[in-house]
């Protein structure tokens, strides 16, 4: 019977380090703005400095 | 084969129709195109180009440095810059032309253009960017100019120098709605025993006592943290001795928690704290999408949201950019084209042309000569005028108009909200039923009577009536924006919903400037002729020339440079090519410069006279035209709501406009602001609910006079008046149906209210029977909150399919 208490406490725990985390993201201001973010992972990292025309923004990798 | 012309000759920058290429491959719309193409190109930047094809803006106005002179000011900076150290600072710009990927790309790659700028950081929807430099090496002022430079002038106006923006989304609803939907998911669990009933051996009792002790720890901070801006809004009413939709929902919140912490104290129960947090979370969700649409929708509507920061101040012959803020009485000041004028002032210059477009709607700019007093708000165009203050910007009429008492004291116009204005009755019901049960049941068996009590406290709390307002006006006002009608507010669907009269303002909302129809009177035109007036009205800034000038674009003609052009600002143009000599302007200007008298024609429209090589041609007659669609919709509106027309105009207009109206009892003409103000209101007597659509300040009074004010602007960032909603002009055509569509709305809002006062009749039959388990409370409110929000917004759009709009997918 034991463990069924431990069991619940622990879980309850690992739950509120997951609510600390979204506590964490919301003050890190990750929901502030939440469009931008998804155009901005499709940039290529930046380039090294030729002015090649016909680059794609493809991964070269 | 116009098509193709495009394709070929599109500039590379922009997209604009080019006109002159410099190399094979490349072709530019104009030199500032060119200039910022081959900066990003030097500078490594060109994925630009390679993200969105043509990104950019065109850069036909040249750029004047001295504009930013300002921004070395301290007491500027210092309100810009969000932060500062020794080193590094960081400022954020309102940037309305972000508009693609390319934009945000190049515009967080701005370190390639200027070392001092550490990282820029932009935010999309809120077309922002936030800018950390490096003091040291670069400033303000030459960020600024740059960002002018590749055509993204940010935005800075005298309203953002007095406070700073506020996030629309505060990051605590976020915090509030997360603990509620944590706490609601943790009880939910330790509740599942007791929905099952599962009560096998004597060790579930301890669980029992766990449990309950854990639900309650979790209710706790749903309790004082979530929902403590409801309880919050709930007591500032009752201290006003009001009742908002808020005060059931405190008095239900608070019968629930009280009743579950009973029970689980004294263990006659499991309690309902399953429900408790399950309805703040599902009532925090209808506040986000409230907030959420709240965001869409806030637009600057501040007279100084639209006057400059600065402008340039002549102190000992020494031209200076100052703060508008300090002009004073006498200070001279220098507006070059395109500026607009602060404040109230004095020609100083031999003759000026100005566009009042923004006060007034009217697009043809007027001519303004020495000593004449000019009003602020207007708009400077040709060369460099000089002006003598006469009144501080905030004694301005513009100011004035602004503050007109009509637009302050009509602020108790803010509708209360439907579910607001039911809430009184609703409560007052719940309380009755309440009581008489509570009654009742002691009468029958005295110790069910307080659970009853509470039960019905419970069980009619509105959550699902508080979600049918956010969710419905928040999917609507998202559908009316994407068909160009943009509310100030979400009450604004209530009011438009239910006008029964249409007042137009006619200078511009009815009829179309960009179309005005031009005709030319007199002899064929050869196309040489056509080609001399087409290059002789290409660099003209006046409206007239323009439309001359576009009137021939479409012929495909060649474009010649002229020899030598001088233009006198609001009267004509005089090019002389190699062999021809041109003139063109108003009659007064061709028989000034050519000698040649001009036969008179109709004075009902105006003219631009044509002389080339000292003969008279001929004429452009320039019309009003209505704009498209709007003979259709006229007819339309005509059957289902009285019209009426107020103009500041002559009556020009009225012949071809009576079919439309009324003649004789619905139109007036050359009516003063003041005089449309007093006509709404006369209307607003009668008890009409009263659509005005208009546009310019000049009608600020009488749009916000009215039951409901829509501004028509043919550029949604332009500035708004004491309006209600922005309508984008091309949209006019459609108003008829949005006003459909808001009607419906309405009924779907009141249709969504009679759902939920179903399911709390329903929860009301097991409450009052004394049969209200917490499963039962567990299943019908989330039930309720859910059907809801899936019904308005479902309702909503496939309305809005049905009826030909817009909708998002």
């Amino acid at each position: 019977m034991g463990v069924i208490f431990f069991l619940i406490l622990f879980s309850i725990s690992v739950a509120l380090i997951f609510l600390a985390a979204f506590f964490w993201a919301v003050k890190t201001g990750q929901f502030d703005d939440q469009y931008t973010p998804s155009v901005r992972i499709l940039f290529d990292e930046k380039k090294s400095s030729t002015k090649n025309k016909t680059q794609t923004t493809k991964r070269d990798s | 084969m116009e098509d193709v012309i495009a394709k070929h000759t599109s500039c590379s920058h922009c997209g604009e129709p080019a006109e002159f290429n410099t190399n094979s491959e490349l072709s530019f719309c104009c030199q500032g195109c060119e200039t910022v193409y081959h900066l990003l190109a030097d500078n490594n930047l060109h994925t630009y180009y390679d993200l969105d094809s043509t990104p950019g803006t065109t850069i036909k106005q040249s750029i004047e440095r001295k504009r930013f002179d300002y921004l070395i000011d301290k007491d500027v900076q210092e309100k810009l810059i969000d932060f500062k150290n020794a080193e590094v600072a960081s400022a954020s710009f309102n940037i309305p032309n972000i508009h693609c990927t390319s934009c945000v790309w190049l515009l967080e790659n701005l370190q390639n253009l200027n070392d001092g700028i550490l990282q820029g950081t932009v935010n999309f929807l809120k077309r922002r960017l936030t800018i950390v430099f490096d003091t040291k090496k670069t400033d303000l002022r030459s960020i600024v100019e740059l960002l002018t430079t590749i055509g993204y002038e940010p935005n800075l106006k005298l309203d953002q120098l007095e406070e700073r923006e506020q996030v629309s989304v505060p990051r605590d609803l976020w915090l509030k709605l997360g603990v509620a939907g944590f706490c609601f998911g943790n009880i939910m669990l330790f509740s599942f025993p007791e929905y099952l009933n599962m009560s096998v051996s004597d060790s579930v009792d301890t669980f029992k006592v766990l449990f309950g002790i854990l639900n309650i720890l979790l209710a706790i901070p749903v309790l004082v943290y979530s929902s403590i801006d409801y309880l919050k809004s709930a007591w500032a009413a009752i201290s006003q001795k009001g009742i908002n939709l808020d005060v059931p929902i405190s008095i239900g919140i608070i019968a629930l928690f009280g009743r579950s912490l009973y029970e689980i104290l004294s263990g006659t129960g499991a309690g309902y704290f399953d429900s408790f947090s399950g309805f703040i979370f599902f009532l925090l969700i209808g506040k986000m999408v409230q907030k959420k649409t709240f965001q869409g929708l806030s637009f600057d509507r501040d007279y100084k949201s639209y006057l400059p920061i600065s402008v340039l101040k002549l102190i000992n012959g020494v031209e200076r950019s100052v703060s508008v803020k300090t002009l004073t009485i006498g200070d001279e000041i220098i507006l070059r084209n395109n500026e607009l004028i602060p404040c109230d002032s004095i020609l100083q210059s031999d003759s000026a042309i100005i566009d009042y477009s923004f006060i007034t709607g009217e697009s043809t700019p007027v001519t303004k000569i020495y000593g004449e007093l000019i009003f602020a708000g207007g708009k400077i165009l040709g060369s460099q005028t000089r002006m003598l203050v006469s009144k501080k910007v905030q004694h301005s009429y513009l100011t004035q108009l602004w503050e007109n008492d009509a637009i302050n004291l009509t602020n108790d116009k803010t509708h209360q909200s439907l579910a607001d204005r039911i809430s009184p009755y609703f409560t007052f019901i719940v309380i009755v039923i309440a009581f008489a049960s509570c009654l009742t049941w002691f009468f029958i068996e005295p110790s069910k009577a307080f659970t009853v009590f509470t039960a019905v406290l419970i069980v009619a709390c509105p959550c699902a009536l508080a979600l049918s307002g956010p969710f419905t006006f928040g999917s609507a006002t998202n559908i009316l924006s994407l068909n160009g009608l943009f509310l100030k507010n979400i009450e604004g669907i209530e009011s438009i919903g239910n006008v029964d009269t249409i007042v137009f303002d006619k200078t511009g909302t009815i009829t179309d400037s960009e179309k005005a129809e031009i005709t030319f009177i007199g002899n064929a035109l050869t196309e040489d002729e056509k080609e001399l007036i087409f290059s002789s009205t290409k660099n003209s800034t006046h409206p007239y020339s323009k439309k001359i000038y576009r009137f021939f674009k479409e012929e495909g003609l060649n474009y010649s440079i002229p020899e030598r052009i001088e233009e006198i600002r609001g009267k004509g143009i005089h090019a002389s090519f190699q062999l021809t000599n041109v003139h063109l302007g108003s009659k007064s200007f061709i028989e000034e410069y050519t000698g040649i008298k001009i036969p008179i024609s109709g004075t009902k429209s105006s003219h631009v006279y044509i002389v080339i090589d000292y003969k008279f041609v001929g004429s452009f007659e320039f019309k009003n035209h209505l704009r498209t669609g709007v003979d259709k919709l006229l007819n339309k509106l005509k059957a289902a709501f009285n019209l009426y027309l107020l103009s500041g105009d002559n009556q020009k207009d009225g012949i071809w406009l009576a079919k439309y109206f009324d003649a004789d009892k619905n139109m007036y003409f050359n009516q003063s602001p003041q005089q449309k103000l007093a006509f709404v209101a006369s209307l607003s007597d009668i008890q009409k609910k009263v659509l005005m659509i208009g546009d310019g300040l000049n009608d600020a009074g009488a749009l916000n006079k009215s039951h409901f004010g829509i501004a028509l602007s043919d550029k949604t960032s332009s500035f708004s008046p004491a309006c209600d909603a922005i309508l984008d002009g091309n949209e006019l055509q459609n108003i008829d149906k949005l006003i459909e569509f808001s009607k419906v709305s309405i009924s779907i809002v009141h249709f969504s209210f009679g759902l939920s006062l179903l399911y709390n009749i329903t929860g009301l039959s097991f409450a009052i029977t004394g049969h209200l388990s917490p499963l039962v409370a567990a299943i019908l409110m989330p039930l309720s909150s859910i059907t809801i929000m899936a019904f308005t917004t479902f309702a909503t759009r496939l309305k809005a399919r049905k009826m030909g709009l817009k909708i998002w997918v």
